[in-house]
């Protein structure tokens, strides 16, 4: 928006990109225009067909169409069902994250949790909150596509809420404080302080959680509940009958569709959204390299969308913020008698009572659930938490291994990383799972193939995020270390050892931390897959979760979503932490 | 309050004569009670008013207390004991009609010049219209005509300060405080920005009618300021109380104005201000731990040798004034290494002048080992921190002891923050005599075996 305002005088140049004319390229513009109201017209007409089918019948055994030329459609169905669930996540997200900022008594309380929620599995919520939905809305549709919605949401939020939650408690001291004397009310503090200040955690998480999204599509459009099977029209649930039946083409076709939306995302959405939130950046002084969209200079060119936001949105805000300021009232309030005790806190202790309460019910009732399993059953899970546990840390070593050479060459090699680096971007927003029905088509007839899938998947999932923080730390490494290991005439092994590997340290324990938690996640839908006809498992964690959910068994997923939540929380602490606090003292390179 | 005996000085509450202060602080005090029940007392009870047409300097080295002492009058930061009166009634929380200027801008980067200076009027619920025209008003008197448009990043520091000058303003304050509003901007572009703002001032064109600045540049307080109050430190306390009748503008080479400085420096550094033992006035005395152990100045012992140095070049004795001048630095950059030199015996300080010691002399001409040694000596013979740490260490089997230990024992006697930075710099110090070896790693102090 900001980009087709006049440029004002400056103290430092703005690239000429920025500078346009004023008036010129009318007929460009009044193009796009129409576009752009096509594209509501399409909106439009989008909402009208969700809704026919939301609220249609409930199709538990939809049959799931093989023919390529639905495929649109059934992408669209996704998209919706994603950006709703997206949707939700973030203002679930916002709310989360700033009771638990402004709450000292809630913070002690939300914070772990949101680190044991988000060790939990996908699958782990798949049976309550799909019969909870079902239940709630017997009859139609909207139950069923609810249920996958809130499943994709379960996904998604848990990052992005401590995103948030974290940028609200890293505001600069003297900002808070001119919100305070300047009398801003809440919702002002909300829209001109902390949202802009959260605003690039909230977009990096976002576009991080939508990938997860996106991983997890096929698990959360189409599975079975015991004797119940439930499937959606959608990109995952086309995959997933591709895969099963062993369709090779069409499991191409799916993966192209699928592909292809991610790829449109990414251009029409997420660049043009990195390339905006540059203006949230919390910096003195502009830097020197900016981020630039074609996308988004054009829809900045696109008189409707300034217009709208001039004549609707902002206003808008603006209406809230004069309509909810207390200025003047909380003057007045000054002079008021020390503050009386209000009579919320007997409330907030009775809301506390019946939690508690209700905590213990459920408590009690999951620990008579457990106790009714075998010791039999618990030393099987047990087992098998320890070969996932073996099978996740493969994965990580062989990530590491090949991530660390490749990414340092990357960092270190700027001419290359220019190639390189958009190279990987591509590769790595493609969901691991869509691959997966392909992988498999090569590896089945391997012995042991399913193990080296189930491997490879969880690879293939978390690489990337070892492999973009290990380029970033090989770029961080400043010149003159890296000068002066030249002039010493350091080895290659003195070199890594003194330079390299400390100086990437930091953000490779980033990577790894990130990775290590989607690899347990992972694992539900590595080890266990329904492929040509049959079910293809390898023993582990995430199969006896996966095949739990699919049989209805509560008893074992509770069990076993408790134990994988538990290791994924005892590794965090144990290994991961500490591992972050030596990178944050002693690896850090201060400036 | 203690007040030295300068011919300049006279209480500015009597001066004041027939108006009432805007704000006027009662006994205020800022305090840390221990879980053992000990406080630890930040800033002593202090009284402190602020008249209509002045314009007052809050002057003291860093980490005095200024930012918190003017925290509690905005009413930013509570009091722990003591009240603020606005117009005589007493107020809870942020004063009502007060700005402030801050160290470092605290512009909002995503909002616009005119956004930035429109917040505060949008948040009394002003109509946009009325907003506009009040912004573009205040935004052409301070000079940023044709920036409304600019976000923050792109403007220099000057500029920057200059919309946090017009967002202060635009709400017509009666009290417009300053935290240090000009250190973080380079020496021109803060002298500009003091000419600029003494002409609103001087020629009413802002209605606001008293200005309170924290400072900790002599020279800036003294070409602001109708009245200075130095505050001394451990606890912060009123220490001196200046008024300033040099007509304005004040022209920094006449002699009133140097004897002015002068004097100030001569308060500043006057010995038996710091580290005084009783230095609670109408406080609780018999709360305070008895045996306070000395504070030590945040400095580097590397820093001392080059001021010594300079001391015997200029001939063992000089005016601590003229000394910062021809250094260029600030008194906040350059007291604590006087400090420390005066703490270990090796300066003395006397009316605002620095004298070496034959200590001093000593050290000044050595060569590193040799200095090592001096240091190590008036060290353990002035410091009995570096002297308890020895000690301790010696006492055990090992000669190994944690970090913790030692904070533990500073906990009592300071806030967590400052006794954090003893400690760094009694390890820093230790470490520079080779007492013992510190591991930041594992925080464990080893005494080094002679």
């Amino acid at each position: 928006m900001s980009l087709t305002a006049a440029a004002p005088p400056s103290t430092t140049p703005i690239p000429p990109t920025q500078r346009r004319p004023a008036g010129s390229r009318w007929s460009f513009s009044f193009l796009i225009d129409i576009i752009i109201f096509l594209f509501i017209f399409a909106a439009i007409y989008g909402v009208y067909a969700i809704g026919r089918s939301w609220l249609g019948p409930v199709q538990a055994q939809a049959e799931i169409s093989q023919d390529p030329r639905i495929l649109p459609l059934y992408a669209f169905y996704s998209l919706v069902r994603m950006g709703v669930a997206y949707v939700l996540s973030l203002l679930f997200a916002l709310a989360y994250g700033y009771i638990a900022a402004n709450s000292r008594r809630a913070e002690i309380l939300m914070v772990p949790l949101l680190d044991i929620l988000q060790s939990i599995p996908v699958l782990s919520f798949l049976p309550g909150v799909m019969l909870a939905m079902v239940a709630i809305f017997p009859h139609s549709q909207i139950g069923v596509e609810l249920g996958s919605i809130l499943l994709i949401f379960t996904g998604q939020v848990w990052n992005i809420a401590f995103s948030f939650y974290s940028s609200l408690k890293t505001q600069p001291r003297e900002l808070k404080e001119a919100a305070k004397i300047y009398r801003f009310s809440g919702w002002q503090r909300f829209v001109e302080l902390d949202l802009p200040f959260s605003t690039i955690g909230l977009v990096w998480n976002s576009m991080m959680s939508v990938a997860g999204g996106w991983f997890f599509l096929m698990a959360c459009e189409m599975f079975v509940l015991g004797s119940r099977d439930f499937r959606l029209p959608g990109l995952g649930s086309f995959l997933q009958t591709a895969a099963s039946r062993g369709d090779t083409r069409a499991i191409l076709w799916g993966l192209a569709a699928m592909i292809g939306v991610i790829v449109l995302l990414d251009q029409l959405i997420w660049r043009p959204v990195i390339v905006w939130a540059d203006k949230f950046k919390f910096e003195q002084v502009e830097s020197a390299s900016q981020t630039q969209s074609t996308l988004l200079s054009l829809i900045g060119r696109a008189s409707i969308v300034i217009r709208l936001y001039r004549l609707l949105f902002s206003p808008l805000i603006n209406w809230i913020t004069l309509s909810l300021a207390v200025g003047a009232r909380r003057a007045a309030a000054t002079f008021a008698a020390p503050k009386q005790k209000k009579p919320r806190t007997l409330l907030g202790y009775f809301i506390a009572v019946l939690a508690l309460a209700g905590l213990a019910v459920a408590l009690y009732h999951a620990a008579l659930e457990l106790a009714q399993l075998h010791p039999e059953d618990y030393g099987y899970l047990l087992r098998s938490a320890a070969y996932t546990f073996l099978r996740v840390n493969a994965a990580l070593l062989l990530g590491a291994l090949w991530t660390i050479p490749v990414g340092v060459y990357i960092g270190s090699h700027p001419r290359f990383s220019r190639i390189a680096q958009p190279l990987a971007q591509m590769a790595a927003s493609i969901p691991a799972t869509a691959l997966f029905p392909v992988i498999l088509l090569f590896l089945i007839r391997l012995r042991g193939g399913i193990e080296i899938a189930a491997m490879l998947l969880m690879l293939l999932g978390t690489q990337w995020y070892i492999l973009f923080n290990v380029i970033a730390g090989a770029m961080a490494i400043p010149t003159d270390l890296k000068e002066v290991s030249h002039i010493f005439g350091f080895g290659s092994w003195d070199r890594w050892r003194y330079l390299i590997l400390p100086g990437i340290f930091p953000y490779l324990v980033t990577g790894m931390v990130t990775a290590s938690g989607g690899a347990w996640n992972a694992s539900i839908v590595a080890e266990y897959f329904h492929f040509q006809g049959r079910i293809v498992s390898a023993p582990g964690l995430g199969s006896t979760i996966a095949s739990a959910s699919d049989s209805g068994r509560f008893d074992i997923l509770l069990a076993s979503t408790l134990i994988m939540a538990t290791v994924v929380v005892l590794i965090n602490r144990l290994l991961w932490r500490r591992l972050y606090r030596l990178a944050s003292t002693r690896f850090k390179l201060e400036a | 309050m203690s007040t030295a005996n300068i011919a300049s000085q006279s209480p500015a509450a009597q001066s004041a004569g027939s108006s009432e202060p805007i704000i006027e602080a009662r006994k205020l005090e800022k305090f840390y009670t221990q879980p053992d029940g000990t406080r630890i007392q930040v800033i002593s009870a202090t009284d402190l008013a602020v008249y209509p047409g002045k314009i007052i300097a809050l002057l003291g080295p860093s980490g005095c207390g200024k930012s918190t002492l003017l925290r509690m009058l905005t009413g930013l930061s509570p009091s722990s004991a003591g009240d603020v009166y606005w117009h005589g009634q007493p107020v809870r929380g942020e004063s009502p009609n007060v700005s402030i200027v801050f160290q470092s801008f605290a512009l909002f980067p995503w909002l616009t010049v005119l956004e930035n200076v429109e917040a505060p009027l949008e948040a009394r619920g002003m109509p946009t219209i009325e907003r506009h025209k009040r912004a573009l008003r205040i935004i052409d008197a301070v000079g940023l005509d044709g920036f409304e448009s600019a976000y923050p990043k792109e403007l220099s520091g000057g500029m920057k300060q200059r919309v946090g000058v017009a967002r202060a303003l635009v709400v017509e304050p009666e009290v417009l405080f300053m935290d240090e509003p000009f250190s973080a901007l380079d020496v021109l572009t803060a002298e500009t920005l003091r000419g600029e703002l003494l002409e609103l001032w001087l020629e009413h064109k802002i209605p606001t009618r008293a200005i309170f600045i924290v400072t900790h540049n002599i020279e800036e307080a003294v070409v602001l300021a109708d009245r200075i109050i130095v505050l001394g430190r451990n606890p912060a306390h009123i220490h001196a109380d200046f008024t300033v009748t040099i007509p304005y503008p004040r022209d920094r080479k006449t002699p009133e104005f140097i004897a002015l400085v002068d004097d100030i420096y001569r308060v500043l550094t006057s010995p038996d201000d710091r580290n005084l033992l009783t230095t609670t006035v109408g406080g609780h005395p018999g709360k305070i731990a008895a045996h306070k152990p000395i504070m030590l100045p945040h400095t580097r012992p590397g820093g001392m040798a080059g001021l010594l140095e300079i001391l015997v070049d200029l001939g063992g004795r000089i005016d601590l004034h003229r000394l910062a001048d021809e250094l260029s630095l600030e008194v906040d950059a350059l007291l604590p290494t006087v400090d420390t030199a005066a703490l270990l015996g090796l300066l003395r300080v006397e009316e605002g002048d620095a004298i070496i010691t034959p200590e001093g002399q000593e050290f000044a001409r050595a060569d590193i080992q040799a200095r090592k040694a001096i240091f190590r000596k008036t060290a353990l013979a002035n410091v009995p921190l570096l002297r308890q740490m020895e000690q301790s260490l010696k006492a055990k089997a090992d000669r190994t002891l944690s970090d913790e230990f030692f904070r533990d024992l500073l906990d009592e006697h300071f806030s967590e923050d400052e006794s954090r930075r003893q400690l760094e710099t009694a390890i820093q110090w230790g470490r520079y005599a080779e007492l013992f070896d510190y591991d930041a790693a594992t925080g464990k102090l080893t005494l080094t075996e002679v």
